[in-house]
């Protein structure tokens, strides 16, 4: 009986052309409706191709959705549920599918034969790029993609569940009905959207009724279940470890419709049951690639499923048992009696046989036997074994991975009974006893292997990626004999249906050619993912801006309003510059305000630096330990700069710790170490020295810290800071830090802290206040002509200074080549410091972190400059070092640059060229201090 | 995979960060004569079995505990996992 709905016709197009097809049908089943047989060309020689099976084994139906400007390419037409208004056009056809000139291609075949490509486009070589490949990319490839963006949404979810069904078959149903009753968690997934699996395209009865109506009835049974979930319609595509599998569920094949296309499914289960069925294959013999050739099995489908009618002649050839439907003729290899051609330009008209007779037909079945889909037992490289009998590979249940088991005919156990029966073994071992199996057909199948018609003429094995038998063959005699080789020679099994339908044939002609048995030639292994997932699947919602998390700070919005340029750093969103009204460009708005900061008062939100509480009897002894300075010995109410160093002794991150009381510090890291430095101290703390009483916790977003620089600093935080707390330079001198209150009572950490070499102080207060005291300060500031000041202004104030920053701790770098070197104290240990010592790092000429200015003033230096002495060829042999930050001092009124350079410490005052290639900007520059601005300090102390 | 930490049960091991060989906890003594060639061995000669190891795991998106997962690293099987501050 037909599933399909009459009474609800669905309009769709083809290639521009419109039909109607049903509800219930796929895109596959309504073209054969419409008598619909040349569907694509193939990928190398431009054959015309028809469908050749009902499901995701299908090679040749691929098709490209088209919906506003939007192309899906490489959809099989076997698995697009119909829907109306789908648009199709048929793909690598050129110009048209029924007049494609590249089908010269297919005369001119013996010269593409295997390893074409490889022997003939060696010669000219710049001729690959220019001319082969582009030429080659039109003519050969599947669908194209429209470069418009993907309307659709995608989602991701997680599943849990006692036991994971991968298909809704007789087994799987069966098995999803035994363990649903007996109360497991289960879940049953099958890619159709329809669940029965071959119940709703066998005719057979089942305990008396036909197996579509068992179908149906167990179907409803188990929606009444509530601890069983069933997703139709979802590909199991993966097995991972521990029982993970990954599924893709597709919701609606139509683009741009509401909700998610598809959802990317990770299931987490106990156990799992493979239920998912096997597929048929064809028989290789010559022209067999003609549209109207298709698998007997689909051929059955359509028929009972979809009610498509074949007409009165068609022809089966088979060499197995397997229940067919009518044929008009049954060539039966059992019986000496094969196809050995087709004749048909565009469709089949006849098939001749090897007695010479020819029969006059449009459709021929072709059944080769079967392939169980074991491909989920060796995601985790379990190795099938070869049943002779069955000839088919199955799983071996030896090697099956942990918690998996396989029934019905992905077992290779192929009648309906043996399907029953499994899932009552695999469940009774699940420890869910069931019942007597259902009444059910129980015939073994029998089976003469017959793989191919040897001949001259070409005999498709890999339909998809256009391989014949006699690629295979060529293969072997050029000496790609391994099942690896003459898979990557040939391509066989490459293509989007991963050899289906064609590696078990393929490796049977290949036995052939060696002389061997089929478990003697091995066969290919198979990897997730069992069918294509599109990579939209896998970003999920995960696209554009939420590609990634985003962090505002908490003067975030009032910088909007003063009119920010946002920079990325990590996932904060910092404000770069402030533009105001009548400035050229970003260098205006930076210079006013370093001008204003360094003459006045400027504010800086500094809340993304990593901020960690260390607290604990050891805080001050840990602390030593990650430090290459003391702070064992700093006094509460202090902070002190302090360098951390990898255990290979390189420079990994650089701040300032505050010390608050006998057993509480405050470090602060640089915004783009703050994760990483915190897991190095966990480790130090959890791994290192276990016995050290220390407790860690990450405060980045707990407070909202801005800097408040300038000689007017003070003078602004007097109207912020509650009157009671004396912040005078005596009572709250250079490097001095305290809790404080701000604006009438509201707590706050105060530091007397400088990256900008000004007066200058942070004061934090908790998050939920940074935007009301950004706000304060700022109307506080406005006596004295205060600006906000963003990261470009910060970069040119430490530049100034010769602080270093992550250019500068770059990951190659030691304190001795920043110039820290007397910073490591002698008299402790601290990670990194032994193997900071090693011979190549403490040469007396390694490179020194010192200043850089252009000899002739009017010149822009830049960085990523390297260093060559004067005179010098400009060559790699001769890098002296690179420039690593370069700024231009509006104080200074030229560019300043900061750098490494063999012996730069003993180097100050000398020339050398800094080469820029990149730039093509080759200038001589002069060795200076790094303190360019205020270099004694005095600023810092007033 | 799913690693069961010792205090949270079952956990998806995208929640943790991989760091390598647990000998990365036996920091050398750093006053020892030639402590120069022991951090070197400690920093870089490090085993990488195909079978068992033990090795470093962060529960980065959980409780920021360090573990040592005994996990075998041809079939990912996971025998044995500790908290690295009490082993």
């Amino acid at each position: 009986m037909s599933l399909v709905d009459n009474s609800k016709p669905l309009n769709f197009s083809f290639d521009g052309k419109s039909f109607k097809g049903f509800e219930g049908d796929t895109l596959a089943s309504a073209l054969l409706r419409n008598n619909v047989r040349l569907v694509g060309r193939s990928f190398k020689y431009h054959r015309p191709r028809g469908i050749i099976g009902a499901g995701s084994e299908e090679p040749n139906a691929l098709a490209e959705i088209h919906q506003d400007g939007v192309i899906e390419p490489n959809r099989r037409a076997t698995m697009i549920k119909l829907f109306d208004g789908l648009a199709v056009k048929s793909q690598n056809g050129s110009p048209s599918l029924n007049f494609d000139i590249l089908a010269i291609n297919d005369l001119v075949s013996p010269f593409l034969s295997a390893g074409f490509y490889y022997k003939t486009f060696m010669w000219p070589r710049v001729f690959w790029e220019k001319v082969y490949e582009p030429a080659i990319r039109r003519a050969a490839g599947l669908g194209r993609l429209s470069t418009n963006p993907d309307p659709d949404s995608y989602d991701k979810g997680f599943l849990h569940c006692d036991t994971l069904i991968i298909g809704a078959g007789a087994a799987g149903l069966q098995a999803a009905l035994i363990a649903g009753r007996a109360g497991a968690r289960v879940i049953l997934a099958d890619e159709d959207f329809q669940m029965g699996g071959r119940l709703l395209s066998d005719p057979q009865l089942i305990d008396g009724i036909c197996g579509q109506g068992w179908a149906e009835q167990t179907i409803a049974e188990l929606h009444t279940l509530p601890n069983v979930r069933l997703l139709p319609r979802t590909t199991v595509y993966g097995q991972y470890d521990h029982g993970i599998y990954g599924a893709l569920e597709t919701r609606t094949d139509k683009i741009g419709a509401p909700g998610a296309r598809q959802v990317l499914w990770r299931i987490y289960s106990q156990n799992a049951i493979l239920a998912a069925g096997a597929i048929e294959r064809p028989i290789a013999f010559a022209n067999n690639d003609r549209p109207g050739i298709m698998l007997a099995s689909a051929m059955r489908t359509y028929e009972n499923r979809f009610g498509i009618d074949f007409g009165d002649y068609p022809v089966l050839t088979n060499n197995n048992s397997t229940k067919r439907n009518h044929a008009a003729s049954r060539i039966d290899t059992r019986d000496a009696q094969w196809v050995s051609d087709t004749r048909g330009r565009k469709g089949l008209n006849s098939v001749s046989l090897n007695s010479g007779q020819n029969i006059e037909t449009d459709w021929l079945g072709v059944s080769g036997g079967w392939n169980p889909n074991l491909h989920l037992t060796c995601h985790k490289r379990s190795r099938p074994k070869w049943d002779e009998t069955k000839a088919c590979f199955v799983p071996d249940i030896n090697t099956l991975p942990e918690n998996m088991q396989v029934i019905g005919a992905a077992n290779g156990e192929f009648s309906t009974y043996e399907a029953f029966a499994s899932a009552k073994s695999a469940c009774a071992s699940l420890g869910h006893k069931s019942g007597k199996p259902p009444k059910a057909e129980d015939t073994p199948l029998s089976i003469n292997a017959f793989w191919h018609v040897k001949g001259k003429k070409r005999a498709w094995v890999d339909f998809q990626n256009d391989v014949t038998s006699k690629d295979i063959t060529l293969a072997h005699q050029e000496g790609f004999s391994s099942v690896e080789h003459v898979k990557r020679y040939t391509t066989l099994g490459m293509a989007t249906d991963q050899g289906r339908t064609s590696n078990v044939v393929g490796l049977a002609i290949l036995a052939d050619a060696r002389g061997q048995s089929i478990p003697e030639t091995g066969t290919t292994i198979f990897r997730p993912p069992y069918a294509p997932v599109p990579i939209g699947a896998f970003a999920g919602p995960h696209k554009g801006q939420h590609f990634k998390q985003t962090r505002l700070t908490p003067s975030h919005k009032y910088a909007a309003e003063q009119g920010a340029a946002f920079v990325e750093t990590g996932y904060w969103k910092r404000a770069q510059w402030f533009a105001r009204n009548g400035e050229q460009g970003w260098r205006d708005s930076v210079d006013r305000e370093v001008i204003t900061t360094r003459s006045s008062v400027g504010i800086c939100d500094v809340s993304t630096l990593g901020k960690i509480d260390v607290q604990g009897r050891d805080a001050g002894a840990f602390l030593n330990k990650v430090y290459v300075n003391s702070f064992k010995l700093l006094k509460p109410g202090k902070c002190r700069y302090g360098l951390m160093l990898r255990e290979d002794g390189i420079a990994m991150d650089d701040g300032t710790s505050a010390r608050f009381s006998d057993t509480h510090y405050v470090m602060t890291t640089t915004t783009a170490n703050a994760g990483l430095v915190y897991r190095h101290l966990e480790f130090a703390r959890q791994c290192l020295f276990p016995d050290m009483d220390v407790h860690l916790i990450s405060t980045t977003e707990q407070w909202a810290q801005y800097s408040v620089a300038g000689p007017n600093a003070r003078k602004l935080l007097q109207k912020i800071v509650d009157q009671e707390y004396d912040i005078s330079n005596e009572a709250f001198p250079y490097m001095a830090c305290g809790k404080v209150t701000v604006c009438g009572g509201t707590r706050a950490r105060l530091f007397r802290l400088s990256f900008s070499g000004e007066l200058a102080y942070e004061i934090a207060v908790p998050t939920r206040y940074g935007d009301a005291l950004i706000r304060a300060i700022l109307e506080a500031g406005e006596e004295f002509g205060a600006c906000m000041y963003g990261t470009e202004a910060l970069g040119v104030m430490r530049i100034e200074k010769g602080h270093a920053a992550g250019n500068e701790l770059n990951g190659t770098t030691t304190a001795l080549h920043l110039g820290l070197g007397g910073f490591v104290s002698k008299k402790k240990d601290c990670i990194g410091k032994v193997l900071s010592q090693r011979e190549g790092l403490v040469a007396e000429d390694g490179l020194r972190l010192v200043g850089f200015i252009a000899v002739d003033s009017k010149d822009q230096i830049t960085n990523g400059a390297h260093f060559i002495n004067i005179g010098d060829p400009k060559d790699a042999a001769h890098d002296q070092g690179y420039m690593s930050s370069v700024a231009y001092s509006p104080e200074l009124g030229h560019y300043v640059g900061l750098g490494f350079i063999k012996g730069g410490d003993k180097r100050k005052g000398e020339e050398v060229m800094a080469v820029d290639f990149v730039r093509d900007n080759h200038i001589n520059v002069r060795i200076v201090s790094p303190h360019f601005v205020d270099p004694d300090g005095d600023r810092l102390r007033v | 995979m799913i690693i069961n930490h010792p205090l949270f049960g079952p956990r998806d091991a995208a929640e943790f960060v991989y760091l390598g060989d647990a000998s990365l906890m036996n920091r050398p003594d750093p006053k020892a004569e030639d402590a120069i060639q022991q951090f070197y061995e400690y920093m870089y000669l490090r085993d990488n079995p195909a079978g068992e190891h033990r090795e470093l795991w962060f529960h980065e998106q959980g409780d920021r505990s360090w573990l040592i997962v005994t996990r075998n690293t041809f079939t990912h099987e996971i025998t044995k996992v500790e908290l690295a501050r009490q082993s």
